[in-house]
């Protein structure tokens, strides 16, 4: 018992013993699914057995013009979302920290149980309201407007404006909460200095909340270019399955999808994987650069 | 020590929440990629302590909520003998499943010796046949039979009989009289049957006869159609008489659904597929054809495009009861829409033969179906396959099928059985103004057959996703956009 009681007080083992469950999840589900997507890029897994094809997988991937409209679907996607979801929950995240408004809490929760409720009910009631039928919301709104019905679903730019409208109903109020802790964080005696020297509201918010809630946003805008790029069951809600016209709702993780699991094409399906990691690792490096997050801490 | 009792609780908590957390996601690949892609936010930022809090909560929450939801919608029902051989059967269609259920109820009673009890699970299509590939991958998982849809054949055909069992013996006594094609459909490369169809899938034109009457066509002019020019020029007639109405059209065309491309192939006796062992070719006359007549109807106002693409959808459905179409091709199967969805149209259509290019072309085509499979992982293959085949293809079996799925049935046999065919306690004998099997044995042998083999998924997916909306919605000429879809084709084989 006094060992085992000596291990576990020892100043050396317990770190490693309290990291251990997060280091033994992390190896079991995403070291070595990752290792083995990697392998599996380089083969043709059929139900006979398995074939090593070197890099046939990755050069058909370069003539393959449905994944070229995929990762170009991406990234507009993620490009549109950053634009979107960094500005405006910043604002709402300065108002809710502003004495400007009342009930925050009530404004705090209505921004955040978007989050909350399940992508495969609320996707499925989207794609209800964005019915090409007459009846469906989004047209009856339209409509009453004097804009005409749209058949949403079918095209491009309509398409596109569905997915971002997905994507802030869910994740404004996300990112909200991230940037109100960021706020949170800033000291309050400069924003009292801001105002001994006679700083307007807008230049406090230019020269002190932005600077000071700079790791935020690149904690949010690292997050975001990920999951843009990642983004796949809001798609596969919108037009119930992987399938749109003109495949204007297929992401790269659903083509992923389609020749992963409903083709069966494991070997193809693992070699789009690793491009959209490659390229997801790609932009976020050079964004942390251009940051200066791997510069050294200088005083 | 109180506080150690508190720090052993709450490490517990954590614990037993992540491992919820995993869980969840297993049954559903959808919710496991989102909840994956949750958790990588929180990990990402252990510095964060708010930001991480929000990320466990969002997956905690989240994860389990859509796995409640899911079991909630899979119904599970069993029946038979306790006693006897137990077998699991998936399907995506909750009728199926009670077809075995009566089945195997007759069944027990005539083999008292080898009785069977089965547990028929419904799954959503896409998740039904994902976890029946994953499982036969695997090798373990997958249930003794199950429902294949005839889109999906080509995917789980390919692991041949080390993942299905071949059903040539089993299936021997009841050929004689089944619609070979239906069984070809189903074969595999190595010529084996793996798959025993439900029906024939024969398509035929629907038409609202009771709007037609109204407006001044007689069933008569209907039954005279016999070309594409006579259905087009009964159409404009039909407009005419009313006025040529916004909103009202004579049919609506597919953007997500290949029927028409299929009739117009079956009538040319041309295949896009090539066969087993064939190449692709989608740039086929009949494809062509058909694409421009119906891209010369959309721009005439003669037809609309499919709300949501095709007709078996629920703004389809809500077209048809609205009586913006009057008229539309589609299988037999379709009946049993009418008959679910439709129920106030019940006396208003006329199935009649569908409209050909020239005169004396097949006028017919086998569209959709489900072959059911044995798999190789069943508790007792050769039972299965015995119990699948009488279920199936037994005058008993036909009979339920027709009776309670609407289907029709590949033993041509029955196509002319008085009792049969003009039962008039039948729902679609009364729903329809005619008998739906006097209209299937007059095209006995004009029903062709379009293969679904390796190639047909990116077939089909190319069409629906592309090449149909880019002709009827977007203009692009016929020529232009199938010479996209072959090199996309061409891509994969």
């Amino acid at each position: 018992m006094s060992k085992f009681k000596k291990f576990f007080y020892s100043q050396k083992a317990a770190p490693y013993v309290f990291v251990l469950p997060f280091i033994l999840s992390f190896a079991l589900f995403w070291i070595y699914p990752l290792c083995s997507t990697i392998t599996m890029s380089f083969q043709d897994i059929k139900p006979a057995g398995t074939e090593w094809v070197g890099f046939a997988n990755f050069v058909k991937l370069t003539k393959d013009t449905v994944f070229h409209t995929a990762i170009l679907n991406s990234f507009e996607y993620m490009i549109l979302t950053l634009v979107l979801l960094i500005p405006f929950p910043m604002l709402f995240a300065v108002l809710m920290d502003s004495r400007l408004v009342k009930a925050k809490g009530f404004w705090k929760a209505c921004l955040y149980v978007p989050a909350l409720t399940s992508v495969v009910i609320s996707g499925t009631l989207f794609r209800l309201m964005f019915s090409e039928y007459q009846t469906g919301q989004m047209n009856v709104i339209t409509a009453a407007l004097g804009l005409g019905t749209f058949k949403w679903l079918k095209m491009k730019a309509t398409g596109l404006a569905a997915l971002l409208i997905v994507a802030c109903w869910r994740w404004t109020g996300v990112n909200m909460l991230y940037f109100i802790s960021g706020l949170k964080a800033i000291d309050t005696a400069l924003y009292e200095s801001a105002d001994i020297d006679g700083a307007t509201a807008w230049q406090k918010f230019r020269y002190v909340t932005i600077p000071l809630l700079k790791p935020t946003t690149i904690y949010v805008l690292t997050i975001s270019v990920y999951a843009g790029l990642a983004m796949f069951m809001e798609a596969y809600m919108l037009w119930a399955g992987p399938d749109s016209p003109n495949n204007i709702g297929l992401t790269i993780v659903g083509y992923l999808y389609k020749r992963g699991i409903t083709k069966n094409q494991l070997g193809y399906g693992s070699a789009v994987g690793i491009v959209l990691l490659v390229i997801a690792l790609a932009i976020n490096i050079v964004q942390l650069v251009l940051n200066g997050t791997f510069k050294k801490e200088e005083d | 020590m109180k506080k150690k009792v508190l720090a052993t609780l709450l490490s517990v908590t954590m614990i037993a929440s992540v491992l919820a957390g995993c869980g969840g996601g297993s049954d559903a690949p959808a919710a496991d990629g989102d909840a994956a892609a949750t958790t990588d936010d929180g990990a990402a930022a252990p510095a964060d302590d708010g930001a991480a809090d929000d990320g466990a909560a969002d997956a905690g929450e989240e994860a389990p909520a859509d796995d409640a939801a899911a079991e909630e919608e899979i119904p599970t029902s069993t029946f038979g003998d306790p006693n006897g051989t137990h077998m699991e059967m998936w399907t995506f269609v909750e009728l199926h499943g009670q077809h075995y259920g009566n089945m195997v109820e007759k069944w027990n009673e005539q083999n008292p010796d080898r009785t069977i009890e089965i547990t028929c699970t419904t799954y959503p299509y896409a998740d039904m046949h994902t976890k029946l590939l994953t499982s036969l991958t695997a090798g373990t998982g997958a249930p003794d039979i199950c429902d294949v849809e005839i889109g999906q054949f080509p995917n789980v055909i390919e692991g041949l009989d080390t993942w299905l069992v071949p059903q040539d013996d089993m299936a021997a006594p009841y050929l004689d009289t089944m619609v070979q094609a239906r069984m070809d459909v189903y074969s595999g490369s190595d010529g084996h049957y793996y798959g025993i169809p439900y029906h024939v899938g024969a398509t035929v034109m629907y038409y609202n006869m009771a709007v037609l009457e109204e407006a001044g066509i007689t069933q008569e002019e209907v039954d005279a159609v016999v070309t594409w020019d006579d259905y087009q020029a009964l159409g404009e007639k039909y407009l005419a008489a009313i006025g040529n109405p916004e909103g009202k059209y004579w049919t609506s065309v597919d953007t997500a659904g290949c029927d028409w491309l299929w009739i117009s192939m079956a009538e040319h006796g041309e295949d896009w597929t090539g066969g087993f062992g064939g190449t692709a070719n989608v740039q086929l006359d009949s494809v062509k054809k058909m694409l421009t007549m119906q891209q010369n109807w959309v721009n005439s106002g003669l037809a609309q495009v499919s709300p949501d693409g095709h007709v078996d959808l629920e703004a389809g459905f809500q077209n048809i009861l609205d009586h913006n179409i009057v008229s539309f091709p589609k299988a037999m199967w379709y009946m049993s829409r009418f008959t679910n969805y439709m129920p106030e149209e019940k006396g208003n259509w006329y199935i009649a033969k569908c409209p050909v290019f020239e005169a004396g072309q097949k006028c017919s085509v086998g569209i959709g179906g489900t072959g059911t499979v044995v798999t190789q992982q069943a508790v007792d293959k050769d039972l299965a396959s015995e119990f699948l085949c009488w279920a199936k293809m037994s005058e008993e079996g036909e009979q339920l099928i027709w009776d309670n799925l609407g289907f029709d049935v590949c033993n041509t046999v029955l196509w002319n059985d008085d009792a049969f065919a003009h039962d008039d306690n039948n729902q679609y004998n009364q729903f329809f103004r005619n008998y739906p099997y006097d209209v299937l044995y007059s095209i006995k042998d004009d029903i062709g057959t379009i293969y679904t083999v390796r190639i047909s998924p990116t077939i089909n997916e190319q069409m629906c996703n592309v090449t149909l909306n880019d002709v009827l919605e977007n203009g692009v000429s016929v020529d232009e956009a199938l010479q996209a879809a072959q090199d996309v084709v061409d891509l994969e084989q």
